[in-house]
């Protein structure tokens, strides 16, 4: 992976940036408005509890109470617990919003120049009052108002304002690079846009929103898990409402303060306090990666994929295919077939034409040949021949897939030649012991993976091209990765089966879908669906649409069409389909730090109690001092502590929060036991330590 | 302790775990609907029921229609129990003349046995007749049984099946369970017992002259039969007022040893059943495990408190651990095996007087109930108590493996973890709630026997027992009182029927979701892995909540005790 590309926008430790701290702290207090707080429950309660405490505390000021010293303290520590969460909500924020604002930039006013009808008359109109189906043109140097497909024309375009990449890209119509996004700006040559999306609605805005969080909404995991720790927040309110009456009973009674202390320390507030952070900071990670996420609810299915639909071309392989071998038939030289390979491939600007002319340079020093020299004319690729060639001096060369050749030399003999499948289709015309042989090799020559590129010269076989896909280094291991992890790997491909199964067991895929039309792609996805699983997949032409649709997570390229871009629940802004990893990756990190630091709060809990039920009882029970088994020097002492490290605890794991927890593909079941005992036993052990300390620390400084 | 103990506990568990495959074998045809090598026989009594009451046994319902059903169900039951026991006076099979029953005692106890709690405010022989103990009270004890055991299967469906709307036939379920399952094992189980001497007749109390000449009525009744059912169908509730410590309800050695088996031994197979439904029968045995690795556990405090003893007993010279409160004829061990089963279980049956245990001894059986009962639990209760606790676990847990959490090919989300929060707030509330008022409010506070922390954990213990429906008592408190009668009638109902509503509510939503195949990234939950998970949930779940109140109970009392103070 292009490492490269992701410390690019990798922003030093934010908890250390002042431009990110100082907005934050700022932040924190804004956010204690209890209309957003509401949204939280958990810290909602506490600054409830926080208030009222503060309300009982005024009174007793005025009134005299008792004990107003350790009171105020643990009001105080009350309040630094609301805006430690708010100040960790608003650190993740502050990440984005940094982003944002340089996107921001880039959406300046701007004129469109709209077309009125097909002419090349225009008005400049504000970018600003562009409607869906307006038609601009854009010149070199202009940007381009708003997001559209391109009707006409071709320009290089520079997209480092949404990419980061400098180097310009090329947009033109049809095809699938047709898709021009609002604020990139054309360097050379003109287009003709069709404008596609509504002002406030552009790519560039929904990026903004998204990096800001202004709309973020809760996922449903995220929903699940506040539905849990509202549950143990009740489950605490009866714990600690019930006590008065029990010590009542006893012939004590404890004060609203330490009741409320022991409530706070009880309920999840760290990863309550947390929990949107971790949300949000996923997200950000994410766009690090130059990914954009429409929807927290996708990056947690990414998480949760079980199959992983990867297009051969471009992720598995490189590009291009390159000629690997000449393998004439008996009678002919691999000299002379590598000539007229190299004759019919001079005009040939595809990889695969370009690679045959190196190949045999390389291989027989046979030098390229200038056409015009020759005098020869090219005969262009059509998807009717289903050949390319030249003619010079009398004598033709042709190059093409096995059985167009064979038609091509059999006059016709083949009509019945079905597309798609060479092997099958050349059947009808096996007439000679050459075309036999030929045959008998591109046989070989798909089964080992590569693809045969027949060679006739004036209505003579001379043999067959070895093309070859060349699989991309690592990818293997990526692959074994991702099976550690539980996915699946499907291989999409054009290719006939036997190629494709070759290519499949070299890059090592689970299995693989040959000959794929878009329809095909769709079948497999509903078909893997109902059995339950989470698909995912990138794509970028408009008849990837569908698909990318239907998958639980579609990442479509920037580069990709606009159909393809709004059917995926995901952009990759570098066009990388090998991200698909990184961003499954990113979805497992997001879970489980949640689960982490769920279960962090839950196991800090049993200290918690250990410190303040001793305390709490004393008075009338004695005896209890044997479970104040960390030695706190007095009650006030420990209940102060207890809830000093329960606001700590807080700010301490803020860079976990943000980080996410690392994963490691090594199976659910190492990976649980592994997690357990870091943040389940240390969990229970941590606090412990900490409560002590901070009691060493409170006595130390005589707060209690 | 002694090896002769640790033997008898180890044979016990080993009876259980064998017993267990072959009962969920059978249980499972029986709840797929197949033909047992009971069929020639029960068949064509099935069929006539199902003629007569009109229910289409092909028919499955909507997770909502079994749950209405099932309530329906017990509003009749309730109106049963009550009506005999105002009316008994003049109805049949009044032997010993006995008149009406107060109405609030009536309402406890109605709510008691529909809700399989078998708490008893009344003493069986000196309060009610032969026609309301088996009209009233042996029926409900079939049927809340055969009830629970169809909840827990209701819900094992919804993690067995895939994208479907139904969970079963709720008629079908309790007819089956009954026909097949509870009434052939209580038809030779009673044979047995009355080999062991248990009395079973309609006939009149029995006058007998004592060797001081005086006239001693000494009561029997079908004790047998209602014996056979209120342990296998964990409802406790005994004939006569002292339960299984009565020689008649409790005769030797080995129907006590019987008896504790016939606790578990259903609440067990439910466990394989399970298994064998969900497609891995490993999935089983490690719910079960988790239930022994805890029930083990409790039995190891309790034996070890109670061999122990008190050193004030030591103090006195009384060596050899603490009789109090237990019977001679079963002595330490089996008055401590009974008592952690029949708490972990939710039966309530008793042989001995948990009051009278030691306090850390007494500990066990309070937290068994207030963990929820989930240690094999009551026949079907325990089941779906425990799957709630699994849910969380895996919840919390699953989360750190990266992957939504699921649990046997179901994804645990919003609606699974908000019914199982729902289900189990109610210990807390019911618990801790009604002790906290328990024990301040004057009419109640007059019921206490003890003072200090131990008349603390009597009330506890009395809503921990009503809420977990339980039904056993730990004594020294006066429970029938109108304040009594209602409150604990509230905790019963609300402890039974809140929990029973969202763990359906969870079958359906569970039903309907599709099933995801295994993979590497899933997290396996046969292993002991996941077994020490969910142990630890369920310790800490349970120790958060319930830490105040038994530091202020139990815990104090035993540490007082130490230092020489008693209550």
């Amino acid at each position: 992976m292009d490492t490269m590309k992701l410390q690019k926008r990798a922003p030093m430790s934010a908890m250390l940036d002042p431009k990110i701290v100082l907005p934050a702290i700022r932040a924190s207090f804004a956010k204690l408005n209890p209309r957003l707080m509401v949204k939280n429950p958990v810290m909602f309660v506490v600054e409830v509890v926080a208030a009222l405490t503060t309300v009982i505390f005024l009174r007793d000021l005025v009134t005299g109470g008792m004990n107003l010293g350790f009171t105020f303290q643990i009001i105080l520590w009350l309040w630094f617990t609301v805006l430690f969460a708010n100040f960790a909500e608003a650190v993740a924020e502050g990440r984005g919003k940094a982003q944002a604002d340089s996107l921001r930039k880039t959406r300046t006013e701007s004129q469109a120049k709209l077309l009125n009808g097909a002419g090349h008359d225009f008005k400049l109109v504000p970018g600003t009052s562009l409607k869906v189906g307006d038609i601009v043109l854009v010149e070199a140097g202009d940007t381009i108002p708003s997001d559209g497909e391109v009707i006409e024309g071709v320009a290089s375009v520079n997209e480092a304002a949404i990419t980061g990449e400098s180097a310009p890209v090329i947009r033109e119509s049809g095809g699938d690079r047709s898709a021009v996004t609002g604020g990139t700006q054309v360097l050379s040559d003109w287009i003709r846009v069709r404008i596609t999306a509504a002002q406030g609605s552009t790519f560039i805005d929904r990026m903004i929103k998204l990096v800001e969080g202004a709309e973020r909404q809760k996922t449903p995991n995220e929903i699940a898990l506040n539905i849990l720790l509202a549950g143990l927040t009740i489950i605490f309110v009866f714990a600690t409402v019930t006590i008065p009456s029990y010590a009542a009973y006893a012939g004590g009674s404890i004060s609203i303060i330490v009741l409320v202390a022991l409530f706070v320390t009880l309920i999840p507030t760290t990863i309550g306090a947390l929990l949107s952070a971790i949300g949000i900071a996923g997200m950000d990670r994410l766009v690090r990666f130059n990914v954009l996420a429409m929807s927290g609810r996708a990056v947690e299915a990414a998480g949760d994929v079980d199959t992983l639909l990867l297009d051969k071309t471009g992720t598995i392989t490189l590009g291009n295919r390159q000629a690997t071998a000449f393998r004439p038939v008996r009678g002919v030289t691999e000299q002379e077939l590598a000539d007229a390979g190299q004759l019919a491939s001079l005009a040939d600007e595809t990889p695969e034409g370009r690679s045959i002319v190196v190949l045999a340079k390389e291989k027989y020093g046979i030098r390229g040949r200038d056409m015009a020299e020759l005098g020869a004319t090219f005969v262009p690729f059509t998807a009717q021949t289903r050949m390319s060639g030249v003619d010079a001096g009398g004598s033709s060369v042709r190059k093409g897939a096995v059985d167009a050749i064979l038609n091509y030399i059999g006059g016709g003999a083949a009509q019945a030649v079905a597309t798609g499948n060479a092997v099958r289709a050349v059947q009808p015309s096996l007439n000679s012991d050459t075309a036999r042989e030929i045959q008998t090799i591109s046989d070989e020559i798909a089964k080992a993976g590569g693809t045969p590129l027949a060679v006739a010269k004036d209505g003579r076989l001379l043999g067959v091209i070895q093309l070859k896909d060349i699989v991309k280094g690592g990818i293997r291991e990526r692959f074994a990765e991702l099976r550690r992890m539980g996915i699946r790997t499907i291989m999409i491909t054009g290719d006939n089966p036997m190629t494709a199964a070759a290519i499949a067991a070299e890059a090592g895929v689970d299995d693989f879908l040959a000959q794929a039309t878009p329809e095909d792609k769709l079948k497999l996805i509903r078909e893997e669906q109902a059995k339950g699983k989470l698909v995912a997949m990138c794509g970028d032409g408009t008849n990837d649409a569908p698909a990318l649709a239907q998958a639980d997570v579609g990442v479509a390229m920037n580069t990709g069409t606009q159909a393809a871009r709004e059917a995926g629940n995901m952009v990759d802004l570098d066009s990388n389909p090998t991200k698909l990893i990184e961003v499954v990756e990113i979805g497992k990190q997001l879970l489980m730090t949640r689960g982490a630091l769920t279960t962090f709060s839950i196991a800090n809990d049993v200290a918690k109690y250990f410190a303040i039920i001793p305390a709490m009882f004393l008075a009338f029970y004695p005896q209890l001092n044997v479970l104040n088994v960390m030695n706190l020097s007095s009650p006030q002492s420990a209940i102060l502590s207890a809830i000093i490290f329960n606001a700590l605890i807080i700010i301490g794991l803020i860079p976990l929060a943000l980080k996410g927890v690392a994963y490691r593909a090594v199976g659910a079941g190492a990976l649980l036991r592994r997690n357990l005992l870091i943040y389940g036993l240390g969990g229970i052990v941590i606090p412990f330590i900490g409560i002590k300390a901070i009691d060493l620390v409170v006595v130390a400084l005589h707060l209690a | 302790m002694t090896v002769i103990g640790w033997l008898q506990i180890v044979l016990f568990c080993v009876v259980i775990v064998a017993l267990t495959k072959p009962l969920g074998y059978y249980m499972t045809r029986v709840f797929n609907g197949e033909k047992t090598f009971l069929s020639p026989v029960l068949r064509p009594i099935e069929a006539g029921i199902y003629w007569i009451s009109g229910v289409d046994e092909k028919r499955e319902q909507h997770w909502l229609t079994y749950t209405v059903a099932m309530l329906l169900f017990h509003v009749g039951g309730f109106l049963i129990i009550y009506g005999v026991m105002r009316l008994q006076a003049v109805l049949p099979f009044n032997p010993a003349g006995q008149v009406a029953v107060a109405e609030d005692l009536s309402f406890n106890t109605a709510i008691s046995f529909i809700t399989n709690t078998n708490w008893q405010n009344y003493g069986g022989e000196s309060t009610i007749s032969y026609l309301v103990q088996m009209v009233g009270l042996t029926h409900q004890n079939f049927l809340s049984a055969a009830t629970g055991i169809a909840l827990a299967v209701a819900l094992i469906r919804g993690f067995s099946r895939a994208s479907m709307r139904t969970v079963g036939n709720f008629w079908v379920d309790v007819t089956r369970c009954t026909l097949y399952v509870l009434l052939p094992i209580c038809v030779v189980y009673t044979l047995f017992l009355v080999s062991q001497g248990m009395p079973q007749t309609l006939g009149d109390y029995v006058d007998a002259t004592t060797l001081e000449g005086a006239k001693q009525t000494i009561a029997v009744g079908p004790v047998a039969s209602q014996v056979a059912i209120k342990m296998l169908g964990t409802n406790g509730g005994g004939f006569f007022n002292a339960n299984a410590a009565h020689p008649f309800e409790n005769p030797t050695a080995l129907s006590n040893f019987v008896q504790m088996l016939s606790i578990f031994a259903l609440g067990a197979a439910l466990t394989n059943v399970f298994g064998r439904m969900v497609g891995n029968q490993r999935q089983g045995w490690a719910i079960l495990a988790v239930m022994g690795v805890l029930f083990i556990a409790g039995v190891t405090v309790t034996y070890w408190a109670e061999a122990s003893g008190t050193s004030t007993l030591q103090a006195l010279g009384l060596t050899g651990g603490n009789m109090e409160g237990k019977e001679v004829r079963f002595g330490i061990v089996a008055s401590s095996l009974f008592a952690v089963i029949t708490t972990a279980a939710s039966c309530g049956a008793v042989n001995a007087m948990h009051d009278s245990f030691t306090a850390l001894g007494g500990m066990i059986p309070l937290i068994n109930i207030e963990l929820g009962e989930i240690i094999v639990g009551g026949v079907g209760a325990g089941m779906y108590g425990m799957l709630l606790f699994v849910i969380l676990a895996i919840f919390v847990a699953g989360l750190m493996v990266g992957r939504t959490p699921e649990y046997v090919g179901k994804k645990i989300e919003a609606r699974e973890v908000k019914m199982a929060m729902l289900a189990i707030l109610v210990l807390p509330l019911m618990i801790l709630g009604w002790t906290a008022v328990g024990v301040v409010y004057p009419a109640a506070v007059a019921s206490m026997a003890n003072a200090g922390p131990h008349g603390f954990t009597e009330v506890l213990y009395a809503y921990t027992s009503g809420t977990g429906n339980n039904g056993s008592a730990f004594a020294g408190l006066t429970g029938n009182t109108f304040f009594y009668n209602l409150t604990l009638g509230c905790a019963m109902f609300v402890g039974r029927f809140f929990m029973i509503v969202p763990a359906m509510a969870i079958a359906g939503s569970l039903a309907g979701k599709k099933s995801i195949p295994p993979s590497m990234g899933t997290f396996p939950t046969t292993g002991g892995l996941f077994v020490g998970l969910v142990v630890g949930v369920i310790l800490i779940m349970g120790g958060l909540t319930f830490f105040p109140a038994l530091a202020l109970g139990p815990i104090v009392e035993h540490l007082a005790m130490n230092a020489g103070n008693l209550f």
